[in-house]
């Protein structure tokens, strides 16, 4: 084996090579490393530019998404002009824009039960970008499995969780959390918001314990969960034992991938928004509001949301706050709600109904099908 | 009375808060004293049987209470108590 650096990559990568702990043996590791990211959106991002800048020799990128308006407030490896192209390409031409020694695998495809072990068995390890439980409980079993490192991150709002997982000795993710929340507990960021910067510092968190595990120097994350509060600016770390309950077996013989869909407890067909008899279009909405019939239409978003966009006539009552103030609505009265996309509000028609409440509609779609179809000068966010 | 951090998405059910100071020689004690102020907490903690959620994880200072005492591990004045959920965001 005999790989070399061409003169071009020596002063490319002289900052690397004139510090000791990288220098040619390094950097030369580096070029040899194969990493899977897993995700191209905001950890993916950071994750991708860096990596792609420090010189891995070869990175595998999963994805099957469209690049979205409202992604590029974080996810910097997309731009502008890359809005309904597919993640995948954008951020491979990027990539090799800033390295074009760079060897990119694309694998457009969601991450299965079916296809995990098979990609992930290409790669030295993985950097774990995801947005969702059941991906993440299934590349964790993938890497334990295949004993790949896996290098997590996670954000929410503020917040930030980082670590490594799937060590030769350390924990995995299921030694931290032996099953996912239910869902709809637990807020996604697409619901709850996210600060554009935050997946920036938690991806190159990420980035530079994955530089260390090709590197071998340095301390890593392996046993210690960081996290991170970017709104008052503290970073703490906790221990993390290998769970001698763990689900996955001492971590060591998850017997196979399994339905995480399920383990999830999400149910096969994809969700759909909570369709139910008695829902009401936008257009339906409208036409009771023109015809000046007698109804409620009870908003149950965030009041920054309200000030973003809002429907004449509708009332503001969060949900989270909707237990306490059913007071404030007549039991008899005609009541439809509404949210953005008709999530929430269809969990206000259940509480509501629960509550005694008997004529109670959601209107579909929420207040992004009303721009969609009624009201076009109502901003979708 | 012990520090307890409440992780950003539990907040909305302390009226925002970010620190909670509850009374308590234990965890259940602590956490028994820190429902009773925020009821709406307790079902994001515990299950129908009363047990820790599996997706939430209870620090006394930096140890993992599931490696220390469980529920009785003992909580002193100075410390810190930290409720660590999972969270999932990332990618999209």
């Amino acid at each position: 084996m005999s790989v070399t650096l061409s003169n071009e990559e020596i002063a490319r990568y002289s900052r690397h090579l004139i510090l000791p702990e990288v220098g040619m043996e390094g950097q030369l590791k580096l070029k040899q490393a194969k990493v899977l990211l897993v995700g191209t959106g905001g950890l993916g991002a950071p994750l991708g530019l860096y990596l792609a800048a420090a010189g891995i020799g070869k990175i595998g990128l999963v994805d099957f998404d469209v690049v979205d308006a409202s992604n590029l407030q974080r996810q910097v490896i997309h731009g502008t002009k890359d809005i309904g192209r597919k993640k995948i390409d954008s951020a491979a031409d990027r990539m090799l824009d800033i390295n074009p020694n760079l060897e990119i695998v694309k694998h457009e495809v969601p991450l299965t039960s079916e296809n995990a072990l098979e990609i992930v068995a290409q790669y030295d390890l993985v950097a774990d970008g995801t947005d969702n439980f059941p991906t993440r409980y299934l590349v964790n079993d993938a890497c334990v499995l295949l004993g790949k490192p896996n290098v997590y991150g996670s954000i929410f709002r503020f917040e930030g969780q980082s670590s490594i997982f799937a060590t030769e000795s350390g924990p995995c993710y299921r030694c931290l959390y032996p099953e996912p929340p239910p869902p709809g507990l637990v807020p996604s960021c697409a619901e709850g918001g996210v600060l554009g910067i935050l997946p920036g510092v938690v991806g190159l968190i990420q980035a530079t314990e994955v530089v260390k595990l090709i590197l071998g120097k340095g301390t890593t994350l392996e046993g210690r969960l960081m996290l991170y509060d970017a709104l008052n600016m503290k970073f703490r770390e906790l221990k993390l034992r290998r769970n001698p309950e763990c689900p996955s077996g001492n971590c060591s013989v998850v017997k196979g991938l399994i339905d995480y869909q399920q383990f999830c407890g999400i149910p096969d067909a994809p969700p759909s928004p909570a369709v139910t008899l008695g829902d009401l279009e936008a257009t339906d909405v409208k036409r009771m509001i023109d015809a000046g019939e007698d109804f409620l239409l009870l908003d149950v978003r965030e009041p920054h949301e309200y000030q973003i966009a809002s429907i004449p006539k509708a009332q503001l009552i969060p949900l989270g706050t909707l237990p306490n103030r059913l007071t404030e609505l007549p039991k008899d009265a005609r009541i439809v709600c509404h949210c953005k996309s008709g999530m929430r509000s269809a969990k206000a028609v259940d509480l509501l109904k629960q509550s005694g409440f008997t004529n109670v509609a959601n209107m579909k779609g929420g207040i992004l099908a009303w721009s969609d179809k009624v009201d076009p000068s109502v901003p979708k966010y | 009375m012990a520090k307890i951090l409440i992780p950003t998405p539990l907040r909305q059910f302390t009226g925002g808060a970010d620190t909670v100071d509850a009374a308590g020689a234990s965890v259940a004690e602590v956490l028994g004293a820190l429902t009773a102020a925020y009821p709406e907490l307790r079902p994001n903690l515990y299950n129908e049987e009363g047990k820790l959620r599996s997706f939430v994880n209870i620090y006394v200072n930096d140890e993992d209470i599931r490696y220390l005492s469980k529920d009785s591990t003992a909580v002193a004045e100075a410390d810190t108590i930290s409720i660590i959920p999972s969270i999932a965001g990332g990618r999209a």
